[in-house]
C-alpha cells in the first residue's frame, strides 16, 4: 500500500467533479434559491406597497372627509347669512312698505282733514251768514257786508 | 503478477475496513491494525471512524441549521437562511404527505436523519484515496471515511427509528391494541400463531430493510469506487493499455461520482420518507 499513479487520477478525477457539481449542479440549485428568494421578496415588496397604498388611501379619505365637512360648514354658514339677509331685506321692505302706507295714510286724513275744513269753510259762511241774516234780517245787506263775512270764513 | 493480485485484494481489504478500538489479543486495549484483529474484538468494539465522522457531520450539519436559526428574519432569506427554509419547506411537505396524524418529533426527526444521512453519504464523493492516504500518513491504519458503508451506523439509524416505531405504536393503541394487532390479524384469533409470525416479520422487516437499503446502496457504491480506482493501480508501464485504463479511471469515476449526487440524496430521502411512513403506520389503527 503506497501512493500512485492512482491518488494522481483521483485528483484529476475530482477537479473534474467539482467543476462539473459547479456547473451543472450548484447552478440550477443556486437559481432555485435566488428565485425564492426573489419571489420572497417581491411579495414582501407588494406587501409593503399595499400597505403603503392603503395608508395613502386611509390619508386621503380622511382629507376628502374633511374637506367635506368643511365645504357642508361654509353651505350652512352661507344659507345662514343668505337667510339671515333675506329676513333683513323684508323687515326692511316691510318698514318701508309700512312707513309708505303710513305716508299715504296720513296725506289722505290731511286732505280729509283739508276737504272738511273746506267744506266747514264754505258751511259755516253760509250757517253763519243764514244766522246772521236770521238774526240781523233787516238790517244787513247781504251784498254791503258780504267782504266782512268772506273775511269771518277766511279765519275759520 | 501475484504480487499485484495480492496489493489488489490487499487494496480492497484496507478501503473496506474500518478503524476499530477494542481489546487486542494481547489483552490490551487498542486499535485493530488488520482485519483478522478487528473480528476477534467481537461485539464490544468502535469503530472509531464511523463514530467520529457521524459526530463531526452531525455536529456540522446541526451548527449550519443552528446558525441560521439564530440570524433568521422574517424578512427576505437570504443564502444559509433561503437554503435552510428551502429544505424545511421540502421535508415539512414530505411530512404532510405521508403523515396522517399529529406528532410535533416527526418534522424536525424528518429533517434531522435527512440531512444527517445525506451528508453521510456525501463523504461518499470524497476520492476514496483521499482519507485513507492521509490517515495512513499521519499512522491511522484504517479510516473508512462514510459512515452509512457501516452497517453499525445505518443498524443505528434503523434501531432508533424502531424504537420510535415501538413506543408510538403502544402509546396510540395501548399495550393491549399492540399486541392484538400483532396477534388477532389477519386470521382472526384462531389463527393466532401464524398472525403472529406473519405481524412480527411484518415489524422486524421494517428497521433491517430500512438499514439494510442504506448500507446495501452506499456499500455497493463505495465498493465501484474502489474497483474503478484499482484500475489505476495496474499502471505498470507506459504502454497504450495501461493509459487506456487509466484514462478510463478517470472518466469512469467521474461518471459514477455524477450518478452517485443522485444516488446519495435519493438514498437519504428514501430513508427518511420510510421513517416518516414507519411512523404513520405505528400512529393507525388497523382495519
Amino acid at each position: 500500500m503506497n501512493i500512485n499513479a492512482t491518488l494522481l487520477a483521483q485528483t484529476i478525477m475530482f477537479a473534474l467533479f467539482v467543476w462539473f457539481c459547479m456547473k451543472f449542479v450548484w447552478t440550477p440549485i443556486m437559481a432555485a434559491l435566488d428565485q425564492r428568494r426573489k419571489q420572497i421578496a417581491d411579495g414582501l415588496a407588494d406587501a409593503e406597497r399595499a400597505r403603503h397604498d392603503l395608508e395613502l388611501a386611509a390619508k386621503r379619505s380622511a382629507e376628502i372627509l374633511r374637506e367635506a365637512k368643511e365645504k357642508v360648514g361654509e353651505i350652512v354658514a352661507n344659507g345662514e347669512k343668505r337667510a339671515n339677509e333675506i329676513i333683513e331685506a323684508a323687515k326692511e321692505q316691510a318698514k318701508v312698505e309700512g312707513e309708505r302706507i303710513i305716508a299715504g295714510a296720513k296725506a289722505e286724513i290731511e286732505q280729509e282733514v283739508f276737504r272738511a275744513k273746506e267744506q266747514l269753510r264754505t258751511q259755516v259762511s253760509s250757517i253763519a251768514l243764514a244766522g246772521a241774516s236770521k238774526i240781523l234780517a233787516r238790517e244787513i245787506d247781504a251784498k254791503a257786508h258780504s267782504d266782512l263775512l268772506d273775511k269771518l270764513v277766511a279765519e275759520i | 503478477m501475484s504480487s499485484e493480485s495480492h496489493s489488489s485484494a490487499e487494496y480492497i481489504k484496507h478501503h473496506l475496513q474500518n478503524l476499530t478500538y477494542g481489546k487486542l489479543p494481547d489483552g490490551s486495549w487498542g486499535i485493530a491494525h488488520s482485519a483478522e484483529e478487528a473480528k476477534e474484538m467481537g461485539f464490544w468494539a468502535l469503530n472509531l471512524d464511523t463514530f467520529l465522522m457521524s459526530l463531526l457531520l452531525g455536529i456540522v450539519i446541526m451548527f449550519l441549521f443552528r446558525r441560521a436559526a439564530k440570524s433568521a428574519t422574517a424578512g427576505t432569506p437570504n443564502g444559509l437562511q433561503n437554503f435552510c427554509e428551502w429544505s424545511l419547506e421540502f421535508i415539512d411537505s414530505s411530512v404532510r404527505g405521508s403523515f396522517s396524524g399529529k406528532n410535533n418529533l416527526l418534522g424536525p426527526l424528518a429533517l434531522t436523519i435527512f440531512f444527517w444521512v445525506f451528508s453521510m453519504n456525501l463523504m461518499d464523493l470524497l476520492p476514496i484515496d483521499y482519507t485513507a492516504q492521509l490517515m495512513l500518513h499521519i499512522g491511522v491504519p484504517f479510516f473508512k471515511v462514510v459512515p452509512s458503508t457501516d452497517p453499525n451506523a445505518t443498524f443505528g439509524l434503523a434501531i432508533g427509528v424502531f424504537i420510535l416505531v415501538l413506543y408510538y405504536s403502544v402509546k396510540m393503541k395501548g399495550i393491549g391494541g399492540f399486541l392484538g394487532e400483532l396477534t388477532l390479524q389477519p386470521f382472526g384469533k384462531w389463527g393466532l400463531p401464524i398472525n403472529l409470525v406473519l405481524e412480527g416479520v411484518n415489524l422486524i422487516a421494517k428497521p433491517i430493510s430500512l438499514a439494510l437499503r442504506l448500507f446495501g446502496n452506499m456499500y455497493a457504491g463505495e465498493m465501484i469506487f474502489i474497483l474503478i480506482a484499482l484500475m489505476g493501480g495496474a499502471w505498470a508501464g507506459v504502454t497504450i493499455g495501461n493509459a487506456t485504463l487509466y484514462g478510463s479511471q478517470i472518466l469512469l469515476s467521474l461518471g459514477w461520482a455524477i450518478f452517485h449526487i443522485l444516488i446519495i440524496t435519493l438514498q437519504a430521502f428514501i430513508f427518511m420518507t420510510l421513517t416518516i411512513v414507519y411512523l404513520d403506520m405505528a400512529h393507525q389503527e388497523h382495519h
